[in-house]
């Protein structure tokens, strides 16, 4: 056992944080730390810094124009770019599209698309939840008949995070109807220009517009679009779904949290002493503190498993469910300890207007709190992860 | 023991939830959500004429209500709607107020309220303040014929609708002295008086105000001056008792959502519900909110009792609600999955109110600490006050 980490380890962290004291813009740190919405031209602004420097496809192999990092430097990396408050990476065609097709795309595919992900070329937005379809993905209805050279794609996909900023969209869609459902799904790439497409914002109980409905009306893909084999795209999307669970328990995102947290409660009074001394409140934060600490350590611990060569399972179901709870309970705390200043409802429209209501760390807050019962929803719900817990404890394979 | 609302309670809680069911459609919720004026006259006025504000006034005060259980049966009714007009700003506070400190010259005011043509708000939150109820800044110089009042008041609910507002200040004491602070009645137009509006996340509106050199004649002064701060404590009893019974209705109309939900959504096959992981949690569900609508009773059962036992009750209570509020809000957004996070869909806003309560007069940490406080002074037989700061 040695719980420190390693002295190159050790300045790989201090390269990351001299990177970020250089190169992150302090006007986009500072939307990040104040809670305020990106705009599609600040997320291409640090897609390009981190291209530059080549750090962008931290989880690609070099052959792709990748970092090729292992688990424990993209940890690093990730935690200090939460910590100082970076926009965070859009992960669609990063982290999701990039590796399945790494894996599974021809060499067309790989050549035409990885380098327009780099450099920022298209925005990719993930189309594979539908109305009917959510935690029973496997249902879903969309349909791509083939019809010469072309898919003819008919159906509606919802929840399509900044699908607005998208102009290609990776789908499962339904090619064969007759077969066992995960049997006839096929993994398809669809230009969003493409005439029979609608797009709807869909606002959300924050009053965020980051996701999406999108219809496909006779929508002609052609068939080059195609991953890899037809009827084999729920393979693929198992796949992907292994690495959109990379950076799941996001402990950065938690330990910056806890870090503004606990400014905000050292600015508050409350029964005239700050609020971070009130006992009650105090126990309250030092209570997530250390499930925070632990999970720091259960995050390396599977982190260093990974890096050793064994593909995560079960332990990223593990991650999500307590990463999620320990994130959520900070928004919650947070929310608690601006008191009354957590009802305002300041909107990116009128913040300019109203400096005046409340101190700046409250505006934020509720928002966050609410916005954030998302991290237990999407990318497998809590509930469905605990069922892949369980169903794997049952056969005795939980270490 | 006798459970059951008396046959006049009855009749209004019908009345009032067969209006809002009619007329407090989803649709017509979110038209006013998204208007600027935060609030409909058009139903403000139709529900005054239902006789709702008149039923939340006493009847030395012209009203037919006011008492506990008056405001519970309204205000479960409002929360089960998901009603975002003032109704706790202008009859509980302000008009509780009014009634409580003013004189006979008042009466026209308080019949206005109750023919809905006056609207009221309570500016007594200060920046620093937060939820202690004895932590007044601003000041108030009686100078023979006349106050000058200075000072900030923040997130006073309704402050832009209001026609008056009830400003509280101070002549004499520490910031947080419950000594020396006094009540104004000051019309919302005065000189002096800057308001700077917005929405609220939960719906409604609220301002922060400015007063600089704000004058207000001799007769302004609700009362005699030095008996503020018992007033105040009172009708916050009234309006925690009116909150609690609003989170109560909002948390029925919850957990009837999500169980309609579990029986309809379908995902692999067969209704979520029948999952025995949700359904194990909606039980959960309903078994706090049967722990909540007791609390609520008791609480209510207890405004008119001395001092230290109401508070004691209320704040029991607030810190009851507060909890399984969030228990509820959060439980029944994460049953629905993804269309709970959407503006548009009744529960969004619904869960929203029931956590926002939780910001108003004292959250469920406030409330528990005072509660022990209380207790404390109720041991040493004091009915003191060192349970006001907690
Ligand atoms: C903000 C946001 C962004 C999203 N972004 C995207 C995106 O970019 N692309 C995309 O394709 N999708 C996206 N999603 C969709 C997301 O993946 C789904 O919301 C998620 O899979 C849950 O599906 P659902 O919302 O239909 O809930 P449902 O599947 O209907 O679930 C409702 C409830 O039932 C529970 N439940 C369901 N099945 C079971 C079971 N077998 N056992 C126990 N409990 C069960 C769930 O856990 C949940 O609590 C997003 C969702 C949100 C909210
Ligand atoms: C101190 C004590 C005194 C008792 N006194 C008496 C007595 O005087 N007379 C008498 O007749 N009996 C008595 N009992 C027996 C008691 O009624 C049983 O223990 C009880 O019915 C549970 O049965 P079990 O212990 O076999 O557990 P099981 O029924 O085997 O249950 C084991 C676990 O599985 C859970 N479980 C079972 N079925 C389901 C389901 N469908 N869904 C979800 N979870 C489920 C249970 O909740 C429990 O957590 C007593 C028991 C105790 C411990």
């Amino acid at each position: 056992m040695d719980l420190s980490y390693s002295d190159k380890e050790l300045a790989f962290r201090e390269e990351v944080r001299a990177f970020l004291k250089a190169e992150l813009p302090s006007d986009l740190s500072d939307k990040v730390r104040a809670g305020a919405t990106l705009s599609k031209q600040d997320h291409d602004r640090w897609h390009a810094i981190l291209h530059a420097r080549g750090w962008l496809a931290i989880n690609w192999p070099k052959t792709f124009g990748g970092a090729e990092w292992n688990a424990v430097q993209r940890h690093i990396f990730e935690e200090e770019c939460a910590r100082a408050y970076a926009p965070r990476v859009v992960p669609f065609g990063l982290t999701m599209l990039g590796p399945v097709l790494q894996k599974f795309g021809s060499k067309e595919q790989q050549d035409h698309w990885l380098p327009r992900i780099l450099n920022g070329a298209d925005w990719w937005c993930q189309g594979y939840s539908e109305p009917g379809a959510g935690s029973d993905l496997a249902s879903l209805k969309t349909s791509a008949v083939h019809d010469g050279d072309h898919y003819v794609v008919n159906g509606q996909k919802t929840w399509t995070t900044l699908g607005q900023y998208a102009n290609m969209i990776f789908c499962l869609v339904r090619t064969d109807p007759g077969v066992k459902q995960q049997e006839g799904i096929s993994f398809l790439l669809i230009d969003m220009e493409t005439p029979g497409i609608k797009v709807r914002p869909i606002i959300l109980l924050d009053g965020s517009a980051e996701v999406n409905e999108v219809w496909f009306t006779d929508v002609r893909v052609p068939v080059e679009n195609l991953v890899g084999e037809e009827n084999q795209g729920w393979t693929y999307a198992k796949y992907l779904l292994t690495h959109e669970r990379t950076n799941i328990a996001g402990t950065g995102f938690s330990a910056a949290g806890l870090d503004a947290l606990k400014r905000i409660a050292r600015a508050e009074v409350a029964g005239g002493r700050p609020l971070i001394e009130n006992p009650l409140f105090a126990a309250r934060i030092a209570r997530v503190e250390i499930e925070l600490m632990a999970m720091e350590i259960t995050n390396l611990r599977m982190i260093s498993k990974a890096a050793s060569g064994q593909a995560p399972g079960v332990e990223s179901s593990m991650l999500k469910v307590k990463g999620t709870i320990i994130r959520q309970e900070i928004n919650d705390l947070t929310r608690r300890a601006v008191g009354p200043y957590a009802m305002p409802f300041v909107s990116e429209a009128i913040e300019g207007d109203n400096a005046g209501i409340g101190p700046d760390y409250a505006r934020p807050v509720a928002r966050q709190y609410f916005n954030n019962r998302k991290i237990s929803i999407y990318g497998g719900s809590n509930e469905i992860q605990r069922e892949i817990i369980a169903k794997t404890a049952m056969r005795g394979q939980t270490g | 023991m006798n459970f059951e609302l008396t046959e006049e309670r009855r009749m209004l809680q019908d009345s009032l939830r067969r209006f809002l069911a009619d007329k407090y459609t989803t649709q017509v919720r979110n038209q006013i959500l998204d208007s600027t004026a935060g609030l409909s006259a058009t139903i403000w006025s139709q529900m005054a004429d239902l006789g709702v504000i008149g039923a939340l006034l006493g009847e030395d005060k012209g009203g037919f209500g006011g008492t506990g259980f008056d405001i519970t049966t309204v205000f479960e009714e409002l929360g089960r709607a998901g009603v975002v007009e003032p109704f706790l700003d202008t009859a509980i506070l302000g008009a509780g107020l009014i009634a409580e400190l003013g004189t006979d010259d008042h009466a026209g005011i308080l019949e206005d309220v109750m023919a809905g043509s006056v609207h009221l708000a309570f500016a007594h939150g200060e920046p620093t303040s937060r939820y202690d109820l004895n932590i007044v800044a601003t000041t108030a110089q009686n100078r023979g014929d006349h106050y000058v009042l200075n000072g900030r008041k923040s997130v006073v609910v309704n402050a832009e609708a209001a026609d008056h507002l009830v400003v509280s200040a101070r002549t004499s004491g520490d910031v947080d002295d419950q000594n020396g602070i006094l009540l104004f009645l000051v019309p919302s137009d005065a000189d002096g008086l800057e308001l700077n509006g917005y929405p609220l996340i939960s719906g409604g509106r609220a301002a922060e105000i400015v007063m600089d050199g704000l004058v207000l004649p001799q007769d302004a002064l609700l009362g005699s001056e030095g008996n503020g701060f018992d007033a105040i404590e009172k009708c916050v009893a009234m309006a925690n008792v009116a909150l609690i019974a609003e989170a109560l209705g909002a948390m029925e109309t919850a957990a009837r959502l999500t169980l309609d939900y579990l029986g309809t959504r379908t995902q692999f096959g067969r209704p979520i519900g029948s999952f025995q992981v949700l359904a194990h949690r909606m039980a959960d569900v309903f078994i706090e909110l049967k722990q909540a609508r007791s609390a609520v009773i008791l609480a209510a059962g207890h405004l008119e009792a001395d001092r230290v036992t109401r508070e004691r009750h209320v704040s029991a209570a607030k810190h009851l609600i507060g909890r399984v509020g969030k228990l509820v809000a959060e439980e029944s957004i994460q049953m629905h999955g993804g269309i709970a996070m959407t503006q548009e869909y009744e529960l969004a806003h619904i869960a929203k109110r029931i956590v926002m309560i939780d910001h108003r007069f004292g959250d469920t940490d406030h409330h528990l600490e005072r509660f022990i406080a209380l207790g404390a002074d109720q041991l040493a037989g004091r009915s003191g006050t060192a349970a006001t700061t907690a």
